[in-house]
């Protein structure tokens, strides 16, 4: 049976050359759309413009950066809002002394946001625990969470909106680092990090190599099951930090509101991005790409008057011809 | 082969096990739980799932998926809506034609392009909500009740809503078409190896075709049961629908990797998942304890990892069975 290979092989030649031009076309299409925005978008060469829709797209990437690295190992993580709920509920119980009153209002957002985001790399690790321990698939194991989490989430907080008002805490969102929006500079190490990692460390490699064929990387030694817990618990991580980004610059946290759809667009991101959704071949440089063409998209239309509604029509479109034209993620 | 098939019953009859049970229950512990009020509420409210789920049911079947559904229930639900002045007919056309359309457009991605079910109907999902926002302008859209649209969603035909009629005789059909039809054993077929059902010259490619078709226009009535249901086309409903059904689909036993599968389990998956919301109506009525709304999901959630751990547990042991 194995050795009945039906798909076509495809010369080893072409395999070079595609990936590199599909990675190019993304970068392309970005410059194209910034090009097209210069001439045509008033006031759209301004460090505020930059700004709104670099802390607008910083969310997607950080939960991007994770989906990216799941994605890379042929899973997929439906989880990541939900997550997102559970640390931006859980956080301002803790800062606003719900549970135990602390005084120091830095210690208790210290605690609060470490605590938080634990949770939901706690909840990831969970992930990848039903993934391994029991092979479900990632697509049902990351369900469960995606239906409970929010659920634990609106629990937690009685499904009521929690509003403060905590400079100390809204630092994360709302907050300038050498001028820089504080979530964009964590967004930026977050994707150094990863390409880092993808690229250069043990972790990474064993990760494109569970991707790229679980069953040759199991007989080569590499600790599977191990890769992929830690691989889901980063998600949950990337995602906690993402709740507590979003709470912060809203004010407020909104269980039934957080992270609500975050999945479909980090996937989307991930998608255009060019990172194969069977596995095996990641770029976290396409997911920053593919989540700011996504992003600028959308501001390209409506900064030029066209309804949210008509943004959404284009934004299907692109995610298929993205994917179509890439020639990835086909059946 | 035994051994399966009795794998294969566990998975799909412990359903119907779980729901006995649950339904004892609620019968034993509450005064009006088997009422026909009740019985009437739940069977109506919950025949929308069902249509989304039956359809999700033959895609799972198939080994694909289809997220679109929640949203082109939205969308059928703006278009019948929308209609509805000119009658019942085409109102329920309109929605259901609706639901073609992304059915179609799924079908012809996934099956003509060669793009994974999951990116695609992820994109179709985008583009139903936005064409559902855009024809009902951001609001939601109020139906004719001259017409008599309505009767759709909130009439009663011999003390049996109307919408789990159209539910049921679509599990019929469903039913019959799986177990009694080539194009039903195809579907089994291409979720079990499609490779190998494509050199067996089944019609592969047809058969996808049509159940990404059947999903679309089951969601579009869906949509129409919506709309009449409560009165209004709502372009926003919808979230979530998507996973609520492929929860209720894996709870009947339905493996998501295709190849095996079962229409009557899915909608005992549909009717467990809706209960548990009733239950904890009944539980907090008789006021012991005072449970949110919130708990159903967590309730949910905690009641599918059951089942897919028992699931893996039942498959392993099958595997090892037949290994040795």
């Amino acid at each position: 049976m194995t050795q009945l290979d039906l798909a076509p092989a495809s010369p080893a030649r072409k395999r070079d050359w595609r990936p590199r031009i599909a990675r190019h076309a993304t970068l392309a299409a970005l410059i194209a759309l910034v090009a097209f925005n210069f001439a045509f978008t008033n006031h759209f060469a301004s460090l505020q413009t930059l700004y709104v829709n670099l802390t607008q797209v910083a969310t997607i990437v950080i939960v991007g950066v994770g989906m990216t690295l799941v994605i890379a190992t042929g899973g997929i993580d439906l989880s990541v809002g939900s997550l997102m709920a559970i640390s931006g509920a859980l956080a301002p119980i803790i800062f606003l002394g719900k549970i135990a009153p602390i005084g120091e209002i830095h210690l208790a957002v210290g605690v609060a946001m470490i605590v938080a985001v634990l949770v939901a790399g706690a909840f990831g690790w969970f992930n990848g625990w039903l993934i391994t321990r029991f092979r479900i698939q990632p697509i049902i194991a990351t369900l469960v969470l995606f239906i409970a989490g929010r659920g634990i989430a609106q629990v937690s907080t009685n499904g009521n909106l929690q509003p403060f008002k905590v400079p100390a805490f809204q630092w994360i969102g709302l907050g300038r680092w050498l001028g820089a929006p504080v979530q964009v500079v964590i967004m930026l190490v977050l994707v150094v990090a990863a390409m880092w990692a993808l690229k250069s460390s043990l972790f990474g490699r064993q990760i494109l190599a569970i991707g790229g064929n679980e069953r040759a990387a199991r007989l080569s030694g590499v600790p599977v099951a191990s890769v992929k817990r830690w691989v889901y618990c980063i998600s949950g991580l990337c995602s906690g930090i993402a709740g507590l980004v979003v709470i912060a610059i809203n004010s407020s946290s909104d269980a039934n509101l957080v992270g609500m759809g975050m999945e479909l667009d980090a996937i989307a991101a991930v998608a255009v991005g060019g990172t194969l959704l069977s596995g095996g071949r990641a770029t976290i440089w396409g997911t920053l790409l593919g989540a700011l063409i996504i992003q600028l998209v959308r501001y390209t239309l409506l900064a030029n008057g066209v309804p949210d509604d008509v943004a959404k029509l284009v934004k299907a479109g692109l995610i298929v011809a993205a994917v179509w034209l890439q020639g990835r993620g086909r059946t | 082969m035994r051994k399966s098939s009795l794998i294969s019953f566990l998975s799909s009859q412990g359903v119907l096990i779980a729901l006995a049970a649950l339904i004892l229950f609620g019968w034993l512990r509450y005064d009006h739980f088997l009422g026909l009020f009740n019985i009437s509420t739940v069977l109506r409210y919950n025949s929308m799932f069902a249509l989304v789920a039956l359809g999700m049911c033959f895609v799972i079947m198939t080994g694909g998926i289809d997220l679109s559904v929640g949203a082109t229930a939205a969308l059928g639900s703006v278009v019948s809506a929308l209609l509805s002045p000119y009658g019942i007919i085409a109102g329920t056309l309109g929605g259901v034609g609706a639901g073609l359309i992304i059915g179609l457009l799924n079908a012809l991605i996934i099956v003509r392009l060669r793009i994974l079910p999951f990116i695609t109907t992820l994109a179709t999902m985008l583009a139903a909500n936005g064409g559902a926002l855009l024809l009902a302008q951001d609001q939601s859209v109020s139906v004719s009740y001259e017409s008599g649209f309505t009767d759709i969603g909130q009439g009663d035909i011999a003390n049996l809503p109307v919408p789990a009629l159209i539910a049921g005789a679509a599990y019929i059909i469903g039913s019959v078409v799986l177990n009694f039809t080539g194009a039903g054993r195809t579907v089994l077929a291409i979720g079990g190896n499609e490779d190998a059902s494509r050199l067996m010259g089944l019609p592969v490619d047809r058969v996808k075709f049509l159940t990404y078709v059947v999903s679309g226009c089951l969601s579009g009535m869906a949509g129409v049961i919506l709309a009449s249901q409560f009165g209004a086309g709502q372009p926003i409903e919808g979230v979530g629908w998507e996973l609520f059904a492929i929860a209720s689909v894996v709870v009947g036993g339905t493996l998501l990797t295709g190849g095996l599968g079962s229409v009557g389990s899915t909608l005992a998956g549909v009717m467990l998942l809706g209960l548990i919301f009733n239950i904890l109506n009944f539980e907090n009525g008789r006021g012991f304890i005072s449970l949110s709304a919130y708990w159903q999901s967590v309730i949910r959630g905690a009641f599918l990892l059951i089942v897919v751990i028992l699931q893996s547990r039942l498959t392993d042991r099958a595997d090892r069975e037949e290994a040795t």
